[in-house]
């Protein structure tokens, strides 16, 4: 039998997103990328974005090793920001943060984030939360620097 | 199980609380272990009752706590057989003392001019190997380690090399390796680096409870050791040294109770063990460790080390036969802790999916990244026992790891 806390921590999206990750691989023509390290647990990805000049996510990849939230996390997140502008990603960044966090309740955020509402069971697991977070936080540095791009020679 | 389990299972009240709805099942004793009612109660009455400051003034209070805590370094004393109490100083816990010390040989010992070689082993915890690095900033220092297999034991041949070849200073080794386990053959290290001259400190924090560490057999110079492990406080330490170290080494921490006189032009240190103890100790955790030693006492020895003689090999087994399970470090000589992968599951995953069952391990690097290293993994997840373990929670444990399998399937 699997306890409900377990249900809320690794749900079956979570498992599958950890067993097969999306978009899981290097982009060829990145435009910025980002590396998430925490030497705490050695969890350790990369982040790489395709930014084109209107500010468009054209692509998004991560590859790296780490924990099963770590990855489903990253592999959600690459799923949900393809396509979006750098400002709406940002404040999907804010929103999941807040969620993960216990700030805002699943109710004030869940129309905000569509399936990332599964890590909203990690607010009970504290030393978890930096799992769910670190590729965001990659992300969140490669946005906040958006002039340093990377050389793709 | 076992009457004398029954008795200590009662008298450790954190072994009868629920986490997450569950029964604890509380398999981090290497991190810290719980404390008995005993010693939580002594804590509280000192400062409900007995708050006052030790070695100063002349005041009733005063000398009835100075009296307690110099009670505890006698009982510590006894405890790991040093000849005398001068050879117990207490301190905030095993990194302090390696760090003070790391500092005060240096400064005694070594050279600036010489290019000198500091020896651990592979399986040290960082605070067995960053204080000695950290003498690098003012001294040519190389800190080196002496290897092991795969088992996770220590090469003595290798010791032996490296012995003859560098400019050893000191050695400084764990009695017990807190990530793997494994025993250590402290006596024998002793015995071959005093061949060459060269002092030897173990850092015993994984032993203390579960071995009889006995300074004169063991022959070491220096001994440290944090309270927290062995059903004391936190917040004390001890740090042992043989007595022709008592007048050698200057003390690195300054303040009130270590110094004789003070004036602006000149300041003179008071004898050890009071040299090595400026400013107001961890009064009511060295009190908390006397109860701790005077409760180990009652139990015996010889009773703990029986009981654990039959739990330490029951987990084993348990883990051992397990399908998926892998061991990492598997030495002939270990004690109740154990790393392992499981499952292809990142050990973070499994230690909160345990704790969901109200089992607490631990997952991670153990302040051990270069022994990860040597492995080639960057973190494990780790069983380590206590005195009020049982073999009944080895089968909880494996029944949820099992369930872990069935979760990442």
């Amino acid at each position: 039998m699997i306890s409900p806390q377990e249900q809320q921590l690794y749900q079956a999206v979570i498992l599958e997103h950890n067993r097969k990750p999306k978009n899981f691989r290097k982009l060829v023509d990145f435009t910025h990328s980002r590396e998430g390290y925490n030497p705490l647990c050695g969890d350790h990805f990369w982040v790489y974005l395709k930014i084109n000049p209107q500010n468009i996510i054209d692509d998004i990849s991560f590859e790296g090793n780490g924990c099963a939230i770590s990855k489903a996390s990253a592999s959600l997140m690459t799923e949900n920001l393809k396509g979006k502008d750098v400002l709406a990603a940002k404040e999907l960044f804010t929103n999941f943060q807040q969620m993960i966090k216990g700030e805002k309740s699943l109710e004030v955020v869940e129309d905000k984030i569509g399936k990332l509402k599964i890590f909203s069971g990690i607010s009970e697991y504290p030393s978890r939360i930096k799992c769910a977070a670190l590729a965001w936080h990659a992300l969140k540095s490669a946005l906040d620097n958006l002039e340093e791009k990377v050389s793709t020679e | 199980m076992q009457p004398l389990q029954l008795k200590i299972r009662s008298d450790f009240p954190q072994t009868d609380r629920l986490v997450r709805g569950k029964p604890l099942v509380y398999l981090d004793s290497a991190a810290t272990s719980l404390k008995p009612r005993i010693v939580a109660e002594r804590v509280k009455n000192f400062y409900e009752l007995e708050s006052s400051n030790v070695h100063r003034g002349a005041h009733f209070l005063g000398d009835a706590v100075s009296t307690a805590y110099e009670d505890t370094r006698s009982a510590v004393a006894k405890f790991i057989n040093a000849k005398s109490n001068r050879q117990i100083s207490f301190n905030s816990g095993t990194t302090m003392g390696i760090n003070m010390l790391a500092q005060s040989f240096a400064q005694k010992f070594i050279s600036k001019s010489e290019t000198a070689t500091i020896l651990v082993t592979q399986l040290e915890h960082h605070a067995n190997i960053v204080p000695w690095q950290m003498l690098q900033a003012e001294r040519n220092i190389q800190v080196k380690a002496i290897p092991i297999n795969l088992q996770g034991e220590l090469q003595l041949d290798a010791l032996e090399k490296m012995l003859q070849a560098e400019n050893v200073k000191i050695l400084s080794a764990s009695f017990v390796s807190n990530a793997l386990g494994t025993i250590n053959p402290i006596k024998e290290i002793c015995k071959i680096a005093h061949r060459y001259g060269v002092p030897v400190m173990v850092d015993a924090a994984q032993a203390m409870l579960h071995l009889t560490v006995d300074v004169q057999d063991v022959d070491c110079d220096f001994l440290v050791f944090s309270g927290h492990k062995m059903l004391a406080p936190t917040g004390v330490g001890i740090l042992y040294m043989q007595e022709k170290y008592l007048q050698e080494l200057p003390p690195v921490i300054g303040g009130g109770n270590m110094i004789r006189s003070v004036s602006f032009a000149k300041t003179t240190y008071a004898d050890a063990p009071e040299k090595f103890e400026a400013g107001t100790p961890p009064i009511a955790s060295v009190l908390g460790l006397k109860t701790a030693l005077e409760y180990i006492e009652s139990l015996g020895r010889k009773n703990i080390q029986a009981l654990e003689a039959e739990l330490w090999p029951h987990f084993y087994e348990q883990l051992k036969s397990l399908s998926g399970l892998e061991l990492i470090g598997d030495a002939k000589q270990r004690a109740g802790i154990f790393s392992f992968k499981f499952a292809d599951i990142h050990p973070h995953d499994l230690s909160s999916i345990l704790d969901s069952e109200g089992i607490t391990i631990r997952a991670g690097h153990h302040c051990c990244q270069p022994l990860m290293a040597f492995y080639g993994v960057p973190a494990t997840a780790r069983v380590s026992l206590g005195i009020y373990n049982t073999k009944e929670e080895a089968s909880v444990l494996v029944k949820a790891l099992n369930k872990a399998r069935e979760i990442f399937r």
